[in-house]
């Protein structure tokens, strides 16, 4: 039984160490970079999964907290405190909680841990989330909608229109983040197979986490709620605490997926910020199976990845948008939901048994 | 500030409202029929003033309008019979998600059509520089266009809902769906007509702003959300309500130019309708037992 549990994150674990191997015997190691990349484009995906498929709350603003994280870590660690005569950056600088890096130009800069600017971050997104958590998830349907995706343009707008965070050029010539020893978040293409390890355990740990969430007592909570909100709070479930606990959870996935994101491309601008960017989540997770990890795993990957590697073209929009009405209209509890799943392995199952393949409409 | 000044942000103020109206009460006649906030709205303002200026360069003006209506219209009819009408049972997710996904194809395919170039029809009398002056504050010939025609629409509407047989159909639906079945109305015909109606009053308004404001293939989208605040403020479904809240949220907008930076401008109108969200949901006008009724 415990194997059973554990077998399939092994089995993803194995996956990705083949893949790299095979990457770097073919010498196509320049797949991992896309692949870092939709790796955490695939956590803010998993979190948003738990939200919208297990607790049935629709999020069209997640890209927000991506960014909030993405900026917080940029601004910060962009600083210059070498010149750190008094005050706070004194303080900082003597507590420990700088480092030094050579920037683009071949200068050393004095700046701030990047393990310090990613605390903040969490601790930021943690307090916005549960704020406006608090009011928006009161809401529902439609209402619900259009408050996450308002509050998605507000700070679309802010990070757009403030200098602080560069407008609509972003912030670049982020440093790297070093995590351990030789151990370093950054876009340097000597560091590409180390950075493809830290974003798949990233990756595997949120997973992991998520999973056993779903499988605990909350999880039987959350599908509680999302079934009926009425039946579940009869029932005794704590449906607005369980509700605002998953969405500061969801939300502080985007935003550490936003820091490490930013860190890797060594800039932020404010596409990741965009409306648009939380309508591709939103997508993916209902192609995904809505209530389905591994599905909106999968798809995470996929579709990020040929999206990255630019296959899509200029169509990139067209092509999501199609996903949402294509899988809305044909498959409205998502391509990979259990039941689709369990009518094609009985298709499959009736197929090897030689009874036929008309069974692909997926009748028992 | 100046009488002249404050009279300027007024005017300002009532034809960006007129304009938020228009897109509200399109978003008012599909929630009534159907249910559905119909995300998709501000796309058929794009659409119907990309289409009078291309046409625009063949035919003459007013033509070229009637036009865009027509072919607008049409495009309207074709999403219901193409894609709401097969959603079987949906919920709101659903509804909210395939609405979304139109809008993003809707725009995607204009960039295509078209191209990512900022347009406009040219002005319907005079031309960018002339104005006319009114109490001492100066506005363009357009927006007494603009003005007029969401009077027109207003008053169109109004009698098409209260007298032609199709508008009271299309109240019954409104009021219960179930009932108006029942005394032999074609609900799914009142649903096609709702979606033709709202995307030919957009196609209107598309075209009376584009001289003003341009036209570009992602134009409708920040329309849509501003209307969508109109429509929230004004309580859903209510087109009285409608051009209230347009007026509330185009003066708010005007005034706060003067105190803070324009590139914040299109934040307020959200603010404004999360603090409705979270405060009153039925809206300024809504009564909460209706509200009540339609939630989903």
């Amino acid at each position: 039984m415990r194997f059973m549990k554990h077998a399939p994150v092994a089995g993803l674990a194995a996956a990705i160490v083949i893949f790299q191997l095979a990457t770097t015997l073919l010498g196509r190691e320049f797949y991992l970079t896309q692949l870092t990349m939709a790796a955490y484009y695939c956590l803010v995906i998993l979190g948003l999964t738990v939200l919208m498929g297990y607790a049935g709350q629709i999020s069209m603003g997640h890209a927000a907290f991506f960014a909030m994280g993405g900026y917080t870590t940029a601004v910060l660690t962009k600083l210059d405190l070498s010149a750190a005569a008094g005050g706070l950056p004194r303080l900082v600088v003597d507590l420990g909680l700088s480092v030094t890096s050579v920037n683009a130009f071949g200068v050393e800069v004095r700046h701030l841990s990047p393990w310090v600017s990613l605390v903040v971050a969490v601790l930021l997104t943690t307090t916005v989330a549960f704020l406006i958590g608090i009011p928006i998830l009161r809401l529902k349907g439609h209402y619900l909608a259009m408050a996450t995706l308002g509050f998605g343009i507000i700070v679309y707008r802010i990070v757009l229109g403030t200098s602080l965070f560069g407008e609509a050029d972003g912030i670049s010539d982020i440093p790297a983040f070093t995590l351990a020893g030789g151990l370093a978040v950054s876009g340097d293409p000597e560091l590409r197979v180390q950075n493809f390890y830290i974003a798949a355990v990233l990756l595997l740990a949120g997973l992991v986490l998520l999973l056993n969430l779903i499988d605990s007592r909350s999880g039987r909570a959350l599908r509680a709620i999302h079934g009926s909100e009425e039946a579940a709070n009869a029932m005794g479930v704590d449906t607005a605490g369980f509700k605002l606990m998953v969405f500061v959870l969801s939300a502080v996935f985007a935003c550490v997926a936003g820091v490490f994101l930013t860190h890797f491309n060594g800039g932020v601008g404010p596409s990741e910020a965009d409306v648009m960017k939380s309508v591709t989540y939103v997508a993916i997770v209902a192609v995904g199976g809505m209530a389905n990890l591994w599905g909106a795993l999968a798809m995470g990957i996929v579709l990020n990845y040929l999206s990255l590697r630019g296959y899509f073209g200029s169509y990139d929009e067209l092509v999501f948008g199609g996903i949402l009405i294509v899988i809305m209209l044909f498959f409205p509890e998502g391509l990979l939901s259990a039941r689709n799943l369990k009518n094609l392995k009985g298709a499959a199952v009736r197929l090897v048994r030689g009874k036929g393949g008309e069974g692909a409409d997926g009748r028992p | 500030m100046s009488l002249e000044q404050v009279l300027q942000y007024i005017l300002s103020g009532v034809t960006n409202g007129s304009i938020y109206a228009i897109v509200a009460i399109g978003f008012n006649i599909i929630y009534n029929t159907t249910g559905i906030i119909n995300f998709a709205q501000g796309e058929f303002l794009m659409l119907g003033g990309m289409t009078a200026i291309s046409l625009a360069a063949f035919v003459p003006l007013p033509l070229a309008i009637l036009a865009a209506v027509v072919i607008t219209a049409i495009i309207g009819a074709l999403v219901d019979f193409v894609f709401i009408r097969r959603l079987k049972t949906p919920s709101v997710l659903n509804m909210i998600i395939v609405t979304i996904g139109l809008s993003i194809v809707i725009r995607e395919i204009a960039l295509h059509v078209w191209d990512e170039k900022v347009r406009s029809l040219p002005y319907f009398t005079g031309s960018e520089v002339t104005s006319v002056s009114i109490l001492g504050a100066y506005i363009s010939p357009q927006v007494l266009w603009v003005l007029g025609i969401a009077a027109v629409i207003v008053v169109f509407l109004g009698f098409f809902f209260k007298f032609t047989l199709t508008g009271r159909s299309m109240r019954a639906c409104a009021a219960n769906m179930t009932a108006a079945k029942l005394c032999g109305i074609n609900t799914g015909a009142m649903v096609t007509v709702s979606f033709m109606l709202s995307a030919a009053i957009g196609a209107l308004a598309g075209c009376a702003i584009s001289p003003i404001t341009q036209t570009q293939y992602d134009c409708g989208t920040p329309l849509a959300i501003k209307g969508f605040t109109v429509a929230i403020l004004g309580g859903l479904g209510n087109s009285t309500g409608a051009v209230v809240g347009g007026m509330v949220v185009g003066m708010l907008e005007a005034f706060s130019i003067s105190v803070l930076p324009l590139a914040y401008k299109d934040a307020i109108a959200i603010t404004i309708l999360l603090l409705i969200l979270f405060v009153k949901p039925s809206g300024l006008l809504g009564k909460k037992e209706a509200a009540g009724l339609k939630e989903f």
